[in-house]
């Protein structure tokens, strides 16, 4: 299965700006389907991002957050052709992780 | 182990050996599997779920932080002044101000008022991207914690079609 996770970084001078795309439906609990009943809360709660080894950002993410979740940050230290990870975990116990390489 | 010279027992033992083997090379595989990634994976346990079930801007802080905030101008809040889709509203936060370990966004008429939450170690930049829901028309709050205290800047936002349902 391809990953839900779509990460780009760049590194320019001494920061690096990572952009990423998750496909999940952060479905809120408030939202009814065609036949009138309640979609259950489906989202994300924690998102995190490790560079050398370090927590370099963490998101904890409620059911506001809009479908497919995008996010942007930056951070110092890293260097094209390191390793960044991604990894989430939702309410129900999904998660998935995916290691990306600096640009 | 000793082998039995009966040949019966020995073929029974040749079975019971191979599912011991067979078993230890099931948990063999899924140790290394979980050795192979040497980072830790995101961890649902820190998830602060109280702070997710408040509903007023206070209580949400006191939960996260356990203290308040006071409103700060060293706080960027990029948000749209009209949002046609409540279900897709673009929002930013950047702040200028020192030893920032933690931002937080809020949008004060949702069912629950915390959004999202981001923990800021040292070395990442104090700024943040992200899309949120909108139910309506609402006060956006985003909070910074800069050097063990709270500050904020606000937003409202104005929403043409909700993005909570219904």
């Amino acid at each position: 299965m391809a990953s839900t996770i779509r990460v780009r970084a760049i590194a320019s001078g001494d920061t690096t700006e990572v952009q990423s795309l998750i496909q999940h439906p952060m479905d809120s609990g408030f939202v009814k389907d065609s036949k009138g009943q309640i979609i259950p809360p489906h989202h994300i709660e924690v998102v995190q991002f490790e560079h050398g080894g370090k927590t370099v950002f963490t998101a904890y993410w409620g059911p506001a957050v809009s479908k497919d979740p995008y996010l942007k940050f930056s951070f110092k230290g890293g260097k094209k052709g390191d390793e960044l990870k991604v990894s989430w975990v939702d309410n129900k116990g999904t998660s998935d992780s995916l290691v990306a390489k600096i640009n | 182990m000793t082998e039995s010279p009966d040949a019966p027992d020995r073929a029974r033992r040749m079975i019971l050996k191979g599912a011991v083997v067979g078993g230890l090379a099931g948990l063999g595989f899924a140790g290394s599997a979980a050795l192979s990634t040497a980072y830790a994976n995101a961890d649902a346990s820190q998830w602060p779920a109280n702070a997710f079930k408040q509903k007023t801007e206070a209580d949400v802080l006191k939960e996260l932080y356990g203290k308040a905030a006071t409103a700060s101008d060293k706080i960027n809040l990029d948000a749209p002044e009209i949002a046609e889709n409540g279900a897709v509203v673009a929002i930013a936060v950047t702040s200028t101000l020192p030893k920032v370990t933690a931002i937080s966004l809020l949008v004060l008429e949702n069912p629950s008022a915390l959004a999202a939450a981001y923990k800021i170690p040292e070395g990442t930049v104090a700024a943040v991207s992200n899309r949120l829901k909108m139910a309506k028309t609402s006060k956006v709050v985003a909070v910074v914690e800069s050097d063990g205290k709270l500050y904020s800047a606000t937003k409202e936002v104005k929403v043409t079609v909700g993005g909570c349902g219904g």
